[in-house]
């Protein structure tokens, strides 16, 4: 038979008992809506939780850490102890190297360390942290007063709310446009020419010179960005990255590393690598490790929460097929029915020349319509109720004075799925029905009652 | 014996036994008959002695459980399903007492049934239909369900049906069973032009012999699933 006769004869059996079949498929679109529902919120708390962690600036982030650092200690690095006089350290060339890997954004030295900063007639101490331009875009500045550094060697700087009440208690928003002091170590390498007179091996070194830097306050943040996660320490005062890069401003690893071979150049804390996309971190944290240094990246924190939606997913597409699978049940008993409704006509067409094939893909046929309408239907009706939802929930945030958030999300391939689940399901269910018609015997259906 | 060539049907010890818990059911019992092209036979007898089986089986519609029947040089007991069905499309063409159209669908719907099952081309469909309906003289009512026509428009229809695939043999189980003594003969009328017309070799199947005598050129006539008169006798039909 050709597939317009047989869609044709499917369709017009389906009419033929219009409120049985289309009871049928409303059983079969509420079990896809149920579906689709489940999934679409799995999918949607998901996409919350990455997107407040990557809007966050964590997720993307990579830390990179060299061997001679003794900041922490596991049983990785125990084992390489023996040589941790030989790893190599954080300089420029290694920078460089981390910018040539591939997916790699930017890599940014972190900066921080402890200065005085006079404003007024005051002097105060505050942990000093640089921050890299693409910080610009992070939430964390999102609500802030004033703005962000006008650009990566400006003499700008941002500071936390509690910094700006010790600056001014009465009114802290005042202090940006004021200009501020900061007092800094700077670090000046120098090489000796060797004199064997003197007994001194060592060649090279730095010195130590107190500066001080006038910057301008542009901005007050409540926190500290990313919580405070990207440091050791909690940081007062912002300035750029670059800045603090071109002022040589001395850091704790200069102090740390000052008896082991590279004195003479200038080394960082830890490099802060930033990546495309999440999806990416994995690759590039394993790309440094193999040059030889430490890493950590939110990624290693966040395993288990991407399990845990995993695991979701799977509960929630459970409890959404359950309702499918009853639907399907719908979908045989539909069936079932026909083919003892219709037992006569199926002898007839097998009178008139049908195979046992074409009773077969007809009845098929119509399982598959009616999946295919009650996935349809399924995916609008999931749809609305997602909406719904999704309202009501916003509803409930704004009394409570939250953003509104998306907790609700349909991507195409989840529509595509559930419809392409929904005739599938259809089709499974027909198998039985169907094979019952194609079996019937034309002569026990045609006999004359 | 005769030329193989101007044989239909040929049935060789043909039968169907229905197997009841102990007991066996001989619908059919070895049953020989030859039934030449273009022949018009008459296959009579009481109810329950097995005419609509031997039509059935001739039909392809249900397999003998022993003997061969051989359709225009085919046995078809040895035919896979799909062969069969194949057969039942193009070479035959089937007429019951009940007349058997779909209530659902229109006359026109009903006579192109089997052109569907034939993949035959869609604008081929709708002459053919005409063609059949016009043989029979049901062009007038086309669009109606079977329920609003007579029986005899119905069986009409059913003929049409049945002629839409131009077959070679066309079996008639009880054609006039339903009907008025009038209707009936009208209907026999146009079965027999199907014979004289078109060629076919026709099988019909009635317990009235008056029916039987007026258009068949032979009667078999069967008791209890077998064969006991062939008028004609047989060998002087082969002569
Ligand atoms: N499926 C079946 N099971 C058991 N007996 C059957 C079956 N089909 C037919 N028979 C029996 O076979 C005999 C012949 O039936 P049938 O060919 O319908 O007779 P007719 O058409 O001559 O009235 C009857 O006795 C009937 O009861
Ligand atoms: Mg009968």
């Amino acid at each position: 038979m050709k597939t317009y006769d047989l869609l044709e004869l499917a369709g017009r059996n389906l009419r033929e008992s219009v409120l049985r079949n289309g009871l049928t498929t409303a059983g079969i679109s509420i079990g896809v809506a149920s579906l689709v529902a489940m999934l679409s919120l799995g999918s949607g708390l998901q996409d919350l939780a990455n997107r407040r962690l990557s809007r966050s600036g964590l997720f993307d982030t990579v830390y990179v850490t060299s061997f001679r650092d003794f900041r922490e200690s596991g049983p990785e690095e125990r084992e390489r102890k023996a040589d941790v006089s030989k790893a190599r350290p954080l300089d420029q060339s290694v920078q460089k190297d981390l910018e040539s890997i591939p997916d790699v954004l930017e890599v940014e030295p972190e900066v921080r360390f402890m200065g005085e900063v006079r404003y007024g007639d005051a002097t105060h101490a505050a942990f000093v942290a640089g921050l890299p331009p693409s910080d610009k875009g992070n939430e964390n500045f999102e609500g802030m007063k004033g703005r962000f550094f006008a650009s990566s060697h400006a003499q700008e700087a941002i500071v936390q709310m509690d910094f700006a009440k010790n600056l001014n208690e009465k009114d802290p928003n005042s202090v940006v446009g004021q200009d501020l002091i900061l007092r800094y170590a700077e670090r000046q390498s120098f090489r000796v020419d060797s004199d064997p007179s003197s007994g001194m091996s060592d060649s090279s070194g730095f010195s130590v010179v107190r500066k001080e830097q006038k910057l301008k306050i542009v901005g007050i943040i409540d926190q500290e960005p990313f919580g405070g996660m990207r440091s050791i320490s909690r940081a007062r005062l912002f300035i750029p990255t670059q800045l603090a890069d071109d002022l040589n401003m001395m850091q704790y690893s200069d102090l740390r590393g000052i008896t082991g071979d590279a004195v003479g150049q200038k080394t960082y804390l830890a490099l802060v690598v930033r990546v495309t996309s999440a999806g990416r971190v994995q690759a590039v944290q394993d790309a440094i490790k193999r040059l030889g240094f430490r890493t950590y990246s939110i990624l290693d924190a966040t395993k288990g929460l991407r399990q845990f939606f995993a695991v979701l997913d799977l509960f929630l597409g459970i409890f959404g097929s359950l309702a499918l699978a009853v639907a399907s049940l719908a979908i045989i008993n539909t069936l079932v029915m026909a083919v003892l409704e219709r037992r006569r006509e199926i002898g007839i067409m097998k009178a008139v020349g049908a195979s046992d094939g074409d009773v077969k893909k007809l009845f098929f046929a119509e399982a598959g319509a009616m999946g295919l309408a009650g996935g349809i239907l399924g995916v609008l009706l999931g749809w609305s109720i997602g909406r719904f939802i999704n309202f009501g929930v916003n509803i409930w945030l704004h009394r409570r004075d939250l953003p509104p958030e998306t907790i609700w999300s349909s991507p195409l391939w989840l529509i595509g799925a559930a419809i392409a689940f929904s005739i599938l399901v259809s089709l499974v269910a027909g198998l039985y029905p169907a094979a019952r018609a194609s079996k019937l015997d034309p002569v026990q259906a045609l006999k004359y009652e | 014996m005769t030329n193989t060539d101007a044989v239909a049907i040929l049935a060789s010890n043909v039968s169907r036994h229905h197997k009841l818990g102990t007991t066996l059911i001989r619908a059919v019992d070895e049953v020989s008959a030859e039934i030449k092209k273009g022949e018009f036979v008459g296959l009579l007898g009481a109810s329950g002695s097995g005419k609509s089986t031997l039509l059935n089986l001739i039909a392809g519609l249900d397999r003998p459980t022993a003997g061969s029947i051989e359709v225009l040089g085919r046995n078809l007991a040895q035919m896979s399903s799909e062969e069969l069905s194949r057969y039942r499309r193009l070479k035959v063409g089937m007429i019951f007492q009940s007349f058997n159209l779909i209530s659902s669908m229109t006359v026109i719907e009903n006579v192109e049934l089997p052109l569907r099952f034939a993949e035959t081309e869609r604008s081929k469909r709708e002459r053919l239909v005409h063609e059949a309906l016009d043989r029979v003289e049901m062009s007038h009512r086309l669009a109606h369900r079977p329920s609003e026509l007579s029986g005899g428009e119905q069986q009409r229809v059913s003929i049409a049906r049945a002629l839409i695939n131009n077959p070679l043999i066309l079996l008639a189980d009880e054609p006039t069973g339903n009907l008025d003594s009038r209707t009936g003969g009208e209907i026999i009328n146009v079965i027999r032009r199907c014979n004289h017309e078109l060629k076919m070799t026709v099988v019909m199947v009635t317990h009235e012999r008056s029916i039987a005598e007026q258009v068949a050129e032979r009667m078999i006539l069967m008791t209890d699933g077998r064969i006991t008169e062939q008028s004609p006798p047989a060998h002087e039909v082969c002569r």
